[in-house]
């Protein structure tokens, strides 16, 4: 095998060296986050520093490592503070933009990859388009219509609604590129054996565009579990905050549970997480799907 | 078993001109006919308009004496073997021999039974638990083929079945699906661009080129008489000889820049009215005889200078020409010419086939 050009021009220990110091100021922040967590304490510092503090003191302050282990945060973040009722508005939240979402995005990629109709292409652009503004400039248009018109202020319906139709331009562009990369002979096939349309989506369509449904639904899903902006705008009452909006109530203006805010922040990521690990097998192939016919 | 019928049938799409233009075409029943044509003449396009998977233009086709131009694919009663196989990755070789089925609401023990027939008939009794994408080609292909035969519809529909298998296999499934059809006398029509395919498979071939029909006929016949030069050319390897002539001597000659034939006994008096004018002649490999070998009826000598050999095995295909005219033939393989080198041949004269040089078409004798 041939040497890469890399391997040949540069010496690999400063190169590693260089690695390894890039991961750890990657790394060092969520360390920090690990280590106020684990404290057992409320305080951004993890040591004390004595008044007269010496290198080492200094050098231990920095450190990320509590002075001594504890899960307290985390056992009262879920039993004293109503971080479970935060967390389940927020899986409730995701998991149904998640089947709504994928499902509105799947239909409506798959008529644009297969269907021929008016405005096929301006719908396609629109999509595009619409992705290029930031999120924020809806924020009110959306407070009009979901509070103030719909009623829906305060309600987990609300934003179901609004994340699962701001996912679906990307995952409609996601789906299509997917579907138009499954053979039309497939179709053609199953139209001759007698099936309808709507069999051959459900029988043929959707089960071989199960890597790019994966990467749609996932992208859905962090979506709208980790969405901050229209959440703290729309859920009011206390009650009905989602996680990434409670984990702000702890470090507002009054309050600073930087200890629950680590702990709860650490709980918040395990499900995308675990999500990630279960689904990367069609990350890769869902991904570049729409480039390369496999 | 049904007959199938196209009626000046046409296609084009949009305001282009058409692909497809005034098709008349009797397929009887239990009949094999293959339509044959270089890649872009049509002939795919015309199985999908039979197969209702492509709109007709103007015309009709009937399929079992039913007008079918707005009939569904599924209610035509036919089934399609397409290039690419189009076996469904996700399913299993028995799903996808059950999938029509199971659409149509057959009962249970009757999907059984059917799906092991037609495993039986094809031999893929063992691979039924097997996905699509863990069968060689040969194998995707027979389960193609399954997927076709289960339903027993009353015609199938090949789409250049065989081309995205090697050379070996392909001779190998052309004789099975030969053999296939033979037993189960379902009228089938079947596509391809090659002619080796077409004259050993069909029981009749058409001939498309530009979208429309050149010529119909039984494989020798078309062989034998091709009624243009573009039948003439595109059937048979190596293709058919052409030398640009003048008619001379009342039409009793044919002269050339480089070679002078005697026109053959029977086509001179069609000859007689051209006289001056300019004809193709046609001249197959196999009436240019080499020195030693037995020639029939009347001939006429040719020099000829060796430009290329082929080694084919069994004999080689000598390329060379006289003059400004080319000539392929076949000669003794062990006894090859040199590149370069001068040879004689003797041409069949009752065996030319003349061509109007305007029309193309074949003269009439």
């Amino acid at each position: 095998m041939p040497r890469s050009r890399i391997s040949e021009e540069f010496p690999h220990g400063p190169l590693h060296a260089m690695l390894a110091v890039a991961v750890l100021v990657t790394i060092y922040p969520v360390l920090w986050v690990f280590s106020i967590a684990f404290s057992g304490k409320q305080s951004l510092a993890i040591a004390d520093l004595p008044p007269t503090p010496t290198a080492g003191d200094r050098l231990r302050a920095v450190v990320p490592w509590p002075e001594k282990l504890s899960v307290s945060n985390f056992t009262s973040v879920m039993s004293d503070q109503p971080f479970a009722r935060w967390m389940l508005n927020s899986a409730l939240v995701a998991i149904f933009t998640t089947l709504l979402g994928v499902f509105l995005a799947c239909t409506a990629a798959y008529a644009f990859s297969r269907f021929k109709f008016p405005g096929r292409r301006v719908g396609m652009m629109a999509f595009l388009v619409s992705q290029m503004f930031p999120g924020t400039l809806m924020l009110i248009p959306l407070y009009i219509i979901i509070v103030q018109l719909l009623g829906l202020g305060s309600s987990r319906i609300g934003l179901i609604i609004v994340y699962a139709t701001t996912s679906i331009p990307f995952s409609v562009w996601m789906l299509k590129g997917y579907f138009d990369t499954i053979p039309k002979e497939l179709e053609e096939a199953a139209v001759i054996e007698g099936a309808s349309a709507g069999k051959i989506f459900w029988r043929i369509v959707l089960p071989l565009a199960k890597p790019a449904v994966a990467i749609t639904a996932l992208f859905s899903f962090m979506t709208a579990w980790n969405e901050f902006i229209l959440a703290a705008t729309f859920m009011d009452k206390e009650n009905m905050y989602t996680a990434p909006v409670g984990l702000r109530f702890f470090v507002g203006g009054f309050s600073q549970q930087w200890g629950y805010f680590a702990a709860g922040s650490i709980i918040v990521s395990i499900p995308v997480v675990l999500l990630f690990l279960y689904l990367q097998k069609y990350l890769v192939s869902g991904l570049t799907a729409g480039g390369v016919k496999g | 078993m049904a007959s199938v019928v196209l009626h000046d049938v046409a296609k084009r799409y949009g305001d282009n001109p058409p692909v497809i233009t005034g098709i008349n075409l009797e397929i009887q029943e239990r009949e094999f006919m293959v339509l044959v044509g270089p890649s872009g003449c049509g002939k795919s396009t015309l199985l999908r308009m039979v197969a209702g998977l492509e709109e007709i233009t103007s015309g009709t086709i009937e399929i079992g004496g039913r007008v079918v131009n707005d009939v569904p694919p599924k209610d035509r009663d036919i089934a399609m073997v397409f290039q690419s196989y189009a076996l469904y990755p996700h399913m299993n070789v028995r799903e996808n021999l059950e999938f029509g089925l199971k659409i149509r609401g057959t009962p249970a023990a009757e999907i059984d039974r059917m799906v092991n027939d037609a495993a039986k008939i094809l031999g893929l009794e063992g691979l039924l638990e097997r996905r699509p994408k863990d069968l060689s080609g040969g194998q995707r292909q027979r389960v193609a083929l399954g997927r076709a035969i289960v339903r027993e519809p009353s015609v199938f529909l090949f789409d250049e079945p065989l081309s995205n298998l090697d050379a070996k296999l392909r001779v190998q499934m052309r004789a099975e699906i030969k053999k296939l059809q033979h037993r189960l006398q379902v009228t089938s029509i079947y596509v391809t661009h090659d002619q080796v395919e077409a004259m050993t498979m069909g029981n009749r071939i058409a001939l498309l080129d530009k979208g429309k029909l050149q010529q119909v006929g039984a494989p020798l016949d078309v062989y034998e008489t091709p009624q243009n030069v573009f039948v003439a050319n595109f059937i048979g390897t190596p293709p058919m000889n052409f030398i640009r002539a003048t008619v001379t001597e009342g039409g009793a000659g044919l002269g050339a820049n480089g070679i002078k034939l005697p026109a053959p006994a029977a086509a001179r008096g069609a000859l007689a009215s051209r006289v001056g004018k300019t004809v193709l002649v046609g001249v197959r490999p196999e009436n240019v005889v080499a020195p030693g070998r037995p020639t029939r009826g009347a001939t006429a000598a040719l020099q000829l200078t060796v430009d290329l050999v082929e080694t084919l095995g069994d004999e080689v295909v000598v390329h060379a020409h006289q003059g400004e005219d080319q000539i392929a033939f076949k000669m003794d393989p062990h006894h090859p010419p040199e590149f370069g080198g001068k040879v004689s041949a003797l041409v069949e004269i009752d065996r030319l086939h003349l061509f109007d040089a305007d029309t193309q078409q074949r003269i009439a004798v």
